[in-house]
């Protein structure tokens, strides 16, 4: 009924439609999204539509205003807690967070933040084109804008050094051995941040292309021309190694070097003391390990780190264990005595621990029982009536 | 045929502004109450006086018929490929290749690079499409040398269609739709030509023996594959915007006016 009645006055509007710019507003305001290009006419409709939409959420004014606010309250903020504000750190904003509004909350994105609004407020494109409507961007009617003028730049880059190829040939100074880009210990950038670099939404094969791409540049023979644009799309890996904090190496009054650390398996929770220059005596709990672990398998679990790295007899270990059964107390003071080898042993040999995996904490621990269920996995008696 | 049709499309103003400066000028005409306004008249001065001109940017000096020969632009595709609709514009086949009439070309040809000086002095937004992945980024750079857009990627559904979903409310589209090939990849023809057709945009197109040149105002009867015919007819589309945009700010300057219509 509205919509016959609806396009009984569109069809009117459209008769008259010549008469001016003012039939035209009601006009747009109750078929949007008409395809007519009579709509663009009139400036103002321009002006009205982009009001109403908002494709920004928000606009740069806010976001300007925004920081101001920030600055000012993180000044007040600083003289509140009695501090300097021309020095006071977004740590320091942190702590005083925390200390003025006390959050027993468990999610740590739900407690109260003060952070800049860059950091706050989502990336955002701008409005893509100038006052009289003609986009920016040259390939903003693609759609993808940024990620197809990436592509472009980068067979540019490819057609560049074609051309120096060539004119080298021609020269008779081309070479096959040209310096090459060191790759090893870097990794390209996944879709995600290729995403948050362009701010722009791309597929999975799209990403592929890109990297296809990159390869390409890679395979050429004087790509090292483009090293610095290429290595913007690598990202450095740490070395793993270097994550772990080893244990101070520290001295008796008798100048032997002793080191501390703990370790954990399923709820057992171990100390060890290792202490240099020994005969290899191992005491736990007070009691001498022979007669506190009875099963060799545990013992084996002790002398393991020592066995790897070489050191059997060289060390005096002194534990105290606590908590769950024999075996996990057993994983538990290997992971101990591992970390306190950490300051005894050179870099290399800590790569390989780690790579035997005695640096790193066993995740396992007892599954729960679920309800409909015996057990962790076991189900009642299936009966087929 | 389309070219008859449509020689009096070219006549009537295709620029919203236009139009608009149309309606302006009526309604100065019909209220009395609203003082002459000089800067209208001349402005429209500006916009009316190069339709009146047959050949207002001189672009018949821009190419001749032997350079159309030696950029191999007469050469089409093999006899089987050839379609019904191309007939007329083909001289025929030589050892199974088809010709196409070069003095056709010429005159289509010369229409459409006036169209497109036209719709470039008047301000509009020309889209360069194509699908041909030997010469996306060629186009590409001419789009951005000339201040023009170019398509010659994947085309999404509803780019011109729902304009105002894909991109964002307030939109402005293309004027002018160029398609250097009207083939895509699958060599069915491009979705963008029907699109346009429905958006009510003209579109200038390079037709070769093996499209179908119906849906579009202004074809180009040429050879689409060579790429010494896409540079020239890349060259010639870049030279005639430059021009025409040149000519626009000459006349502004002239007439001292600093805001454009």
């Amino acid at each position: 009924m509205a919509a016959s009645g609806c396009r009984g006055v569109r069809s009117i509007l459209w008769k008259y439609g010549s008469y001016g710019k003012n039939l035209f507003v009601s006009r747009s305001k109750m078929v949007p999204q008409l395809p007519l290009r009579q709509i663009y006419v009139a400036s103002s409709l321009w002006k009205k539509n982009l009001a109403a939409a908002g494709p920004q959420k928000f606009t740069q004014e806010f976001i300007d205003k925004q920081v101001e606010e920030f600055e000012v309250g993180k000044r007040h903020l600083a003289n509140m807690m009695g501090e300097d504000p021309e020095t006071f750190t977004q740590e320091d904003i942190d702590r005083s967070i925390a200390y003025l509004f006390p959050s027993g909350l468990f999610e740590k994105r739900a407690r109260p933040v003060m952070k800049h609004p860059e950091e706050i407020f989502p990336k955002q494109t701008a409005i893509q084109w100038d006052a009289e409507g003609r986009p920016f961007h040259f390939l903003f009617y693609t759609g993808k804008q940024s990620y197809y003028s990436l592509l472009h730049d980068v067979y540019e880059k490819i057609l560049a050094i074609e051309r120096h190829q060539d004119k080298m040939r021609n020269k008779g100074l081309f070479t096959s051995d040209t310096k090459q880009i060191l790759l090893t210990g870097s990794r390209w950038l996944l879709k995600e941040e290729i995403e948050e670099n362009l701010v722009e939404n791309i597929s999975v094969q799209d990403y592929m292309r890109l990297i296809q791409l990159m390869e390409l540049l890679l395979s050429m023979p004087y790509c090292s021309l483009e090293e610095e644009f290429i290595l913007k799309f690598r990202k450095q890996l740490e070395v793993q190694s270097s994550k772990y904090e080893i244990p101070a190496l520290q001295y008796d009054p008798q100048g032997v070097a002793f080191s501390v650390a703990d370790g954990r398996r399923k709820s057992a929770k171990a100390s060890i003391t290792l202490r240099d220059s020994g005969s290899g005596n191992i005491t736990i709990n007070g009691r001498n390990y022979l007669h506190y672990f009875p099963v060799l398998q545990n013992r084996e679990q002790l002398m393991f780190p020592l066995l790897f790295v070489g050191m059997m007899g060289r060390f005096d270990i002194e534990g105290s264990v606590e908590g769950s059964g024999h075996s996990a107390q057993a994983g538990a003071l290997r992971l101990a005595i591992s970390r306190a080898l950490l300051s005894f042993v050179s870099e290399g040999e800590v790569e390989k621990m780690r790579q035997a995996g005695l640096l790193t904490a066993d995740p396992r621990i007892r599954e729960r029982k679920k309800p409909g269920q015996e057990g962790a996995r076991k189900k009642f008696t299936w009966k087929k009536r | 045929m389309a070219a008859g049709v449509l020689s009096g499309v070219r006549q009537v103003l295709r620029g919203p502004r236009l139009v608009s400066a149309v309606l302006s000028c009526h309604g100065q005409t019909f209220s009395s109450a609203a003082a002459p306004d000089t800067g209208e008249t001349v402005r429209d001065k500006i916009l009316n006086f190069p339709i009146t001109q047959p050949d207002y940017f001189h672009l018949s000096e821009l190419f001749t018929i032997k350079d159309l020969f030696e950029a191999r632009v007469h050469l089409g595709h093999k006899k089987g490929c050839r379609h019904r609709l191309m007939e007329p514009y083909l001289f025929g086949s030589r050892l199974d290749v088809d010709i196409i009439d070069l003095e056709q070309t010429a005159e289509h040809l010369q229409q459409a690079l006036n169209f497109t000086a036209h719709v470039a002095y008047r301000g509009g937004i020309i889209l360069f499409v194509s699908r041909r992945r030997q010469f996306g980024h060629l186009i590409e750079t001419t789009a951005r040398e000339c201040g023009e857009y170019a398509h010659t990627r994947y085309w999404k559904g509803g780019l011109l269609t729902n304009a105002p979903i894909q991109y964002s409310p307030g939109v402005r589209l293309p004027d002018l739709v160029i398609f250097f090939s009207t083939l895509n990849n699958v060599f069915q023809q491009h979705v963008g030509i029907r699109d346009a057709a429905k958006m009510n945009i003209p579109t200038v197109g390079i037709v070769d023996s093996n499209c179908n040149p119906s849906l579009i105002p202004y074809p180009v009867p040429g050879n689409d594959d060579t790429p010494v015919a896409m540079e020239m007819y890349c060259r010639l589309f870049k030279m005639t915007i430059n021009r025409a945009k040149d000519k626009r700010r000459q006349m502004e300057l002239l007439r001292g006016i600093s805001a454009s219509v």
